[in-house]
Parts: structure tokens; sequence; C-alpha cells
């Protein structure tokens, strides 16, 4: 997985809450930053492709890895 | 890019129905979306500082009930005194065992996003409600205020 400069834990959350910190977490953070976000929701995977295209940040990567989903999303 | 705007006329007043107002303005406003929630006759319960929210399985052959009761006792087994607390005790464990957020925090994170919550004066003057009851930031006016918005808006949900 490639470098990023936060991380966010969204473990455990159900929807629209790994979304809703996500969107706070970015809101912090400068452009080009780069988010990793940890989620075990199965429905983050659809959600946050779709989060990407509507806000504009840059999904860069999605992938499963023992059971949680992982996501990089740089900041637009 | 233009602001895309969403308006809600939220109804419904209780835990279950109090859900999707809330998940989908705040999830609606994570996305870049203005939007407004229009809340009338029971929906205004959902603006209480202090919510009282319950479910109830009476009326409602949906929901599923623990160990088969809607099977064994349909109706019969929802009129039972308690039964309405009971099931609600139990949604509420079910949905923090698996990381559903409660209403208070939806209604906390739509607030953050600058959505905005307007209660229907009609509404409160019929049932006697007393606004002091109510969370801050609600403008209360009627159905025109609605409309203003909304004739604007390019998602309305009735809900």
């Amino acid at each position: 997985m490639a470098d990023f400069d936060q991380e966010l834990d969204a473990s455990g959350l159900n929807c629209p809450l790994p979304i809703l910190r996500a969107k706070k977490t970015l809101a912090g953070m400068e452009a080009e930053q780069v988010l990793h976000i940890i989620a075990t929701d199965p429905g983050s995977v659809k959600d946050f492709e779709a989060f990407a295209k509507q806000t504009g940040n840059e999904l860069m990567e999605s992938k499963e890895d023992g059971g949680k989903f992982h996501f990089l999303i740089k900041k637009a | 890019m233009e602001e895309k705007k969403l308006a809600i006329i939220a109804t419904k007043g209780s835990l279950d129905w109090a859900y999707p107002p809330f998940i989908l303005g705040s999830t609606a406003a994570a996305l870049g979306y203005e939007v407004e929630i229009f809340f009338t006759f029971y929906g205004l319960q959902l603006l209480r500082k202090k919510l009282a929210l319950e479910v109830t399985p009476l009326g409602n052959p949906g929901m599923p009930m623990p160990m088969g009761m809607d099977k064994w006792f349909p109706v019969i087994g929802a009129t039972l005194p308690g039964m309405q607390a009971l099931m609600t005790s139990m949604m509420k464990k079910k949905m923090a065992s698996k990381g559903v957020a409660s209403i208070e925090e939806l209604r906390d994170l739509s607030l953050e996003a600058d959505v905005r919550m307007i209660a229907c004066q009609m509404t409160v003057d019929l049932f006697d409600m007393d606004t002091a009851d109510f969370i801050d930031g609600v403008e209360y006016a009627g159905a025109a205020r609605f409309f203003e918005f909304a004739g604007e808006a390019d998602i309305c949900l009735y809900i």
C-alpha cells in the first residue's frame, strides 16, 4: 500500500458513519494529501467509490485484506 | 460545479423511521449537497432535545421478532403490554452491536454538516408543542417555505 498522510480506522462502524468520518477527516487535510481508511462494512466498498466520484477526491486504492477493507483517498 | 440540493419531508416519529432522513441528509451533505429537512406532524418528535423514540411491531408484519414470536402469536403478541418497550430496547442494543449510529449522533452530524432543519409551525400549534423542547437552530415555517427550497432541489423525498 502506498504512502499516506493520515489514517482513519472506521472498523465496526456501519453506514453512513465511515463516509461521514472520512469526509470530516478530509476536511482537516491539505489538497493532495492521502487518507488511509480502514473499514469492516462491506457496503463501504461501493460507497467509497461513489463518494470519490461525487466529491472529486481520488480513490487511489481499494482492497480487502483479512476481512478488512482499505481505501486510499487523495484529497482534491 | 453548482451545489446539488436535496429536500426531505420527514413525517414519521418512530425510531426506525427516524433513520432515513438523518442518514440521507448527513450523507448528502458529505457528498457536497445543500440539504433541507422539513419536519411535519409526527416527524417533529425527531427534533426534541431529549429523544424518546420507539419502534412498534404493531401493524408491521415486516418487522423481525425474536424467537419467532411473530409466527406463533401474530398481531396479538405485538399488543402485549410492554412489548413496544421491549422491542425498542432490543432494537437499540442490536443497532449498537452492529455499529449503527444512534439518532442523536446522526442528527448532530447532520447539524454539523449544515443540514438545515425546518419545523412545521402548524404542527407545533396543532399539538400545543413547546418549542423550548426542541434543539437549537431549528427554523419554524410553513409549506411555502418548503417549496422555496424544494422548487430548486435536484432530489425531493417524502419520508
